[in-house]
């Protein structure tokens, strides 16, 4: 190493050093602490703080409440990430050919999108309430959406494709402007027809965004609290809990700090996972980008 | 592509504008009178009202909340980029030790669940007796901010040709100046776009918002309005006009400053 390249370096990590620090303390440090947390027993008000390896887990193993969550979770993230898909391809599809007003169609449907996810949980508890809320005026229906075992996920659910479509949608519409009109009018000379377009020349197009959106839309959904948290609650009897607002009432609520850290390890698992598929195509795409 | 009838497009932003009404009846809601708020039909009021405002104002925590909002905002993004933009300059111009490594952790990073972090961070600031301070909300956020910040800023750099600031070095200017007076100003718009979309994420944060703050003095506008009390009743029309103040930020981005708003989102997880 010449003394130019050693001056070099010591000028990359002067630069790079005061992030990497605050980083290591901010995210990597909490991330290795949670897993050391998740094999204690701790509770901060009776001043319990002992190390119980594996039992946390073992507990989970056979927890129904944990199972119940679980499966909330996953139920959540699949109808949740499908629907956006759908109907973001649906609207970016349709806001394609848009000449008049597009900043407007754009702001319209980014709105949803931008909100905090507690306005939306407060903006939809209102069209819900079942004496008077917007959705059963204008359905007619005298349901107790949020209340009935059976509609509070859908309703849930429903909630939170409104406010990530949009983000689909975004990416699908910018993706589409780029695909040159050329490959169209090479289409229509081939006496393509409109479905025939769109599943041989769209799709395929689309196809590397939509992977990029579905597996980053899925790692989001797996860690979504703020919205069922405020929303339902977990609620009625347990059937919005999902992994993160059973982690969270363990966590600050019955003040179980070890045992929550365990279901925290388990949202971070399932997360990194989606994760590393997310990265490995990212990855993959700047390749041949 | 076949130019479309005028009537489709009007037809798409009619659509839209339905997809845009649950917040549009909050907006309606906040306007109305209490005593009309449950006595749908009619959808729209006999007058409209500034009353929910005023009780919003005289006697609930969101004008605290909204100080406190703006500053935690403001200080986030001005920490994420005071230490996220000097890290990118490194990583797109300089040769940085073990910088595959270090880029991966920070992309993955910004995929870690907060649900996942909450509980050591607690500890953190307990620790150090930032709890209920905005140093401590600060600090929670920069968890996003930064890695958002240097993964996006540094993709903006690397667009940066490597003559301009050989040339630069070659003028006898340092290191600092070149990211000063090169860098800095050709990827202006790029931090623009990122410094919006962090006082966004900043603005918008619950989880780390409603666990660290324990009063008025550091809760934020989404923790005062998840708390938003009612006495006897759910007081809706309040509830409603303390959201559409929540959502002033959210809302000024997405119509007057869209443009910035887009590029960052794109750039974000997409690659050209």
């Amino acid at each position: 190493m010449t003394g130019r390249e050693r001056q070099d370096r010591r000028a990359a990590i002067a630069f790079v050093a005061p992030a990497v620090v605050v980083l290591a303390a901010l995210t990597a440090g909490p991330a290795l602490w949670i897993f050391w947390l998740s094999l204690r027993e701790r509770l901060p008000v009776f001043g319990v703080d002992r190390l119980t390896g594996f039992g946390h887990y073992a507990f989970l193993a056979t927890d129904a409440r944990f199972w119940s969550a679980f499966r909330v979770t996953i139920i959540f993230t699949i109808a949740s990430v499908a629907l956006e898909l759908v109907l973001g391809l649906g609207v970016a599809l349709a806001l394609r050919g848009q000449r008049v007003g597009r900043r407007s169609a754009l702001s319209l449907l980014l709105l949803a999108w931008a909100l905090p996810g507690v306005v939306t949980a407060r903006v939809f508890e209102w069209l819900y309430y079942p004496a008077g809320g917007f959705v059963n005026v204008i359905l007619g229906t005298p349901l107790n959406w949020l209340g009935s075992p059976t509609l509070a996920l859908p309703a849930l659910i429903v909630a939170d494709v409104w406010r990530t479509m949009p983000f689909v949608a975004l990416f699908c519409y910018a993706r589409l402007l780029t695909i040159p009109a050329a490959v169209y009018e090479a289409a229509a000379v081939d006496g393509a027809s409109r479905s025939a377009t769109f599943r041989f020349v769209t799709l395929p197009l689309l196809g590397p965004v939509l992977l990029v959106t579905l597996l980053f839309r899925t790692l989001d959904a797996l860690r979504a609290f703020d919205l069922m948290f405020v929303l339902t609650g977990g609620g009625p009897a347990g059937m919005t809990e999902t992994l993160t607002v059973y982690a969270y009432r363990s966590l600050f609520q019955t003040l179980r700090l070890g045992f929550g850290s365990a279901i925290g390890v388990v949202v971070f698992l399932l997360v990194m996972l989606v994760a590393a598929a997310y990265l490995r195509v990212l990855r993959r795409q700047d390749a041949t980008a | 592509m076949r130019r479309r009838p005028l009537a489709a497009d009007v037809a798409v932003l009619a659509l839209l504008t339905l997809y845009a009404v649950p917040f549009l009846w909050q907006l309606l809601t906040s306007f109305k009178p209490e005593a009309e708020l449950l006595r749908v039909p009619p959808l729209w009021p006999s007058r409209l009202t500034l009353e929910h405002y005023g009780v919003v104002f005289a006697q609930s925590a969101m004008p605290r909340a909204l100080a406190n909002s703006l500053a935690v905002g403001v200080l986030t993004t001005l920490l994420g980029c005071a230490l996220g933009v000097p890290a990118a300059y490194a990583m797109a111009t300089l040769r940085v030790p073990g910088a595959g490594a270090l880029m991966l952790g920070i992309v993955a990073s910004t995929a870690f669940p907060q649900i996942a972090t909450v509980s050591p961070l607690y500890l953190v600031m307990r620790g150090l007796g930032l709890r209920d301070t905005w140093a401590a909300l600060v600090l929670a956020d920069a968890s996003f901010a930064l890695p958002f910040v240097i993964w996006l800023m540094t993709r903006f750099m690397r667009e940066i040709p490597r003559e301009l600031s050989e040339a630069a070095a070659l003028d006898g200017a340092g290191r600092w100046l070149t990211l000063l007076k090169i860098h800095l100003p050709l990827t202006a718009p790029g931090l623009a776009s990122v410094a919006l979309l962090t006082f966004l994420f900043a603005w918008n944060e619950f989880l780390f918002a409603f666990t660290f703050t324990a009063t008025e003095a550091s809760r934020t506008v989404p923790v005062a309005l998840a708390l938003f009390p009612g006495v006897f009743e759910v007081p809706w029309g309040d509830i409603a006009a303390a959201s559409i103040l929540a959502s002033v930020p959210p809302v000024l981005i997405v119509v007057l400053l869209q443009r910035w708003l887009v590029r960052g989102l794109l750039a974000g997880s997409l690659t050209e």
